[in-house]
């Protein structure tokens, strides 16, 4: 960043020395981004007295070609196409923040690499001491280079298919509590939830393989378990199996043995990292096996609105990346999101063809180009009294996952599950007859308790409950985003 | 045992007008709704009996619902369901899909344990009920 350049005196584009980044070619008010461009948006805090559209032709300099001086280097290549070019900045209206627009051209990356794609666009920037602060607030990922990525090993429609299951959301649970268990003990909750009526069981992000129960142990209760309630109610049903561990080599491991005693489903942690994640989404296709995805860490970097990357972000890559589900918040439990930014999260996991959409955050149009779609999970906090709020801002194509709200059942985990289920179905019943289930959502909840007494338990211990506290992040006003 | 496959299993069987308000929502969709039903609901039968081909044109719900209880009639014992399918690009898959017939009696299923080494079980399910193929 020049700070001691020489105001008013141009100098050569090629004299040695620190030339202002927008001089050097970052900035190009009158670029017209091509249609395989990688488009980024991100909201840059520059520090006191540095010009904004120089702090954003720095933020593309650095996360393309440049580096701090001139090198005559740069004239062995064709710079001009290599270079990113910031193309478009617009102040957030009542902060000191701005949007910067950058194009970057396809060339720069590797093809189906997200670790390459995110070294390029956050390797470096995110640490630059002209900014205060960073966040890449989203991006537009050419078909072009989409096509390049394996993407989900089976997205939503082949799981419904393979999982025989059409028409609601999946239910599921994770075992509770999350450390301590034995083996034999966890895999009782197992049991009970499954044969209870939920569709799968999940293995907390942290439980992997400890003192207290290893992984071969909790798999082979954990698959008793699975089928037994299988035969107990003649569905399919799953449990995540967490193969997370320190190697690939003891991933591929566990996975393996996962798979040899039929389960259809394992599960990892975004803490495994982005090379991992395509590893384990590469053997998820090669086995027929579902991939669960616990995004682990994340809040770490996309909570704050001022630095860091957008949870929006992080479902574009884990859609290139390959998994079938990620974890994309409630709105309405106990960890945070802001509904619309959420509905923005479980569109761009979901859907095919995105428009921008400054209300739920969304800076660009988005072709997925057929990749198939990514299930997203709610998870934390979340009960059956919620059902109607739940169907109306997640749709049904999304794992409703009641931890606490099936295993705290004064009546027993089964009673649990079957409360949750009972909820889930009446609800959809009461959607596709037409009725307005938003906002007759607890007397709709209230008549299916007068037959059910799992029901009738769960929304009396339950009722109270919501977590009511302002979101952290939230999309701008309208006016940062239209022309 | 109950089986517990379909949209709504959990819910006491639908009446008919119960039936119809899904159907109608199926055809308001624009979806092709069949009928299917099978002696073997073992879980991972994906193939039940086609009741006739799928109404892909549908716009008649007495039509089906008469196909319904027309199904009905011929296999009492079976297991009945039915389906909204939408055929548009990117979904292409079953949209709704419950059960609106049981037998009187659900023998259910029996699960088979084969132990192999390494406390490793190969499970197996069964149908308890007499399968005709």
């Amino acid at each position: 960043m020049a700070s001691n350049n020489n105001a008013g005196k141009k100098k050569s584009r090629w004299a040695a020395g620190i030339t202002p980044y927008a001089e050097m070619g970052y900035y190009d008010a009158d670029y017209e981004p091509r249609a395989t461009d990688i488009l980024c948006a991100f909201r840059l805090t520059p520090q006191p007295g540095v010009e904004p559209i120089e702090a954003s032709a720095a933020v593309a300099g650095e996360s393309s070609t440049a580096t701090w001086t001139v090198v005559w280097t740069d004239r062995l290549t064709p710079y001009e196409h290599y270079q990113a070019k910031c193309y478009r900045v617009d102040p957030v209206p009542g902060t000191d923040q701005y949007i910067a627009y950058i194009a970057y051209d396809i060339d720069l990356f590797e093809e189906g690499s997200i670790a390459n794609l995110t070294s390029s666009i956050i390797g470096n920037v995110f640490g630059f001491k002209a900014l205060k602060s960073l966040r890449l607030e989203d991006m537009r990922i050419p078909p072009h280079y989409t096509k390049t990525f394996q993407g989900p090993a089976h997205g939503i429609v082949m799981e419904r298919e393979y999982l025989n299951k059409f028409g609601r959301p999946l239910l599921g649970a994770t075992v509770k509590p999350k450390l301590g268990l034995s083996a034999r003990n966890y895999g009782r909750v197992v049991y009970e939830a499954l044969r209870g009526g939920l569709d799968f069981t999940k293995d907390d992000e942290n439980i992997n393989s400890q003192p207290f129960m290893r992984w071969r142990d909790r798999f082979l209760f954990c698959m008793e378990a699975v089928n037994r309630a299988m035969a107990a109610t003649g569905e399919i049903k799953g449990h995540y199996l967490n193969v997370t561990a320190g190697t690939m080599e003891e991933m591929y491991e566990r996975a393996d043995f996962a798979k040899e005693l039929g389960s259809v489903i394992v599960m990892i942690d975004l803490t495994i990292g982005y090379t991992a994640i395509q590893s384990m989404s590469k053997w998820a296709r090669k086995n027929g096996v579902i991939l669960h995805l616990h995004r682990a860490g994340h809040g770490t970097y996309t909570r704050q609105k001022t630095h860091g990357v957008n949870f929006r972000v992080i479902s574009k890559w884990m859609r290139l990346a390959g998994v079938d589900h990620i974890h994309a918040g409630t709105a309405v439990g106990k960890l945070e999101g802001d509904p619309n930014a959420i509905r923005g999260y479980y569109n761009t996991l979901r859907a095919n063809t995105l428009l921008a959409d400054p209300s739920q955050g969304l800076y660009f149009d988005q072709d997925w180009a057929s990749m198939p779609a990514v299930m997203p999970v709610a998870s934390g906090g979340i009960h059956a009294g919620q059902m109607h709020q739940l169907l109306h801002l997640l749709g049904e194509d999304v794992v409703l996952q009641f931890g606490g709200g099936t295993i705290g059942h004064p009546d027993g985990i089964a009673q649990g599950a079957t409360a949750n289920r009972v909820a889930t179905e009446v609800m959809i019943q009461a959607r596709n007859e037409g009725r307005d289930f938003l906002n007759e959502g607890p007397e709709i909840l209230a008549k299916a308790a007068r037959w059910s007494p799992e029901l009738r338990k769960a929304l009396e211990i339950w009722k109270d409950v919501s977590f009511n506290y302002e979101s952290t992040d939230v999309p701008d006003a309208v006016a940062t985003l239209t022309v | 045992m109950r089986i517990t496959q379909g949209t709504f299993s959990y819910l006491p069987d639908f009446t008919e007008e119960e039936i119809r308000r899904q159907v109608r929502y199926c055809l308001d969709n624009g979806w092709a709704f069949s009928i299917e039903h099978t002696d073997d609901p073992h879980p991972r039968n994906a193939y039940w009996e086609m009741w006739g081909l799928p109404m892909f044109d549908a716009s008649d719900l007495e039509g089906a619902m008469f196909q319904i209880e027309e199904c009905r009639k011929a296999f009492p014992d079976n297991y009945i369901k039915v389906n909204g399918y939408d055929r548009t690009k990117g979904r292409q898959t079953t949209m709704l899909s419950f059960i609106v017939h049981r037998p009187a009696e659900e023998p259910g299923f029996s699960l088979e344990r084969t132990e192999g080494a390494d406390r490793r079980i190969q499970y197996t399910i069964r149908s308890k009920a007499k399968v005709a193929v």
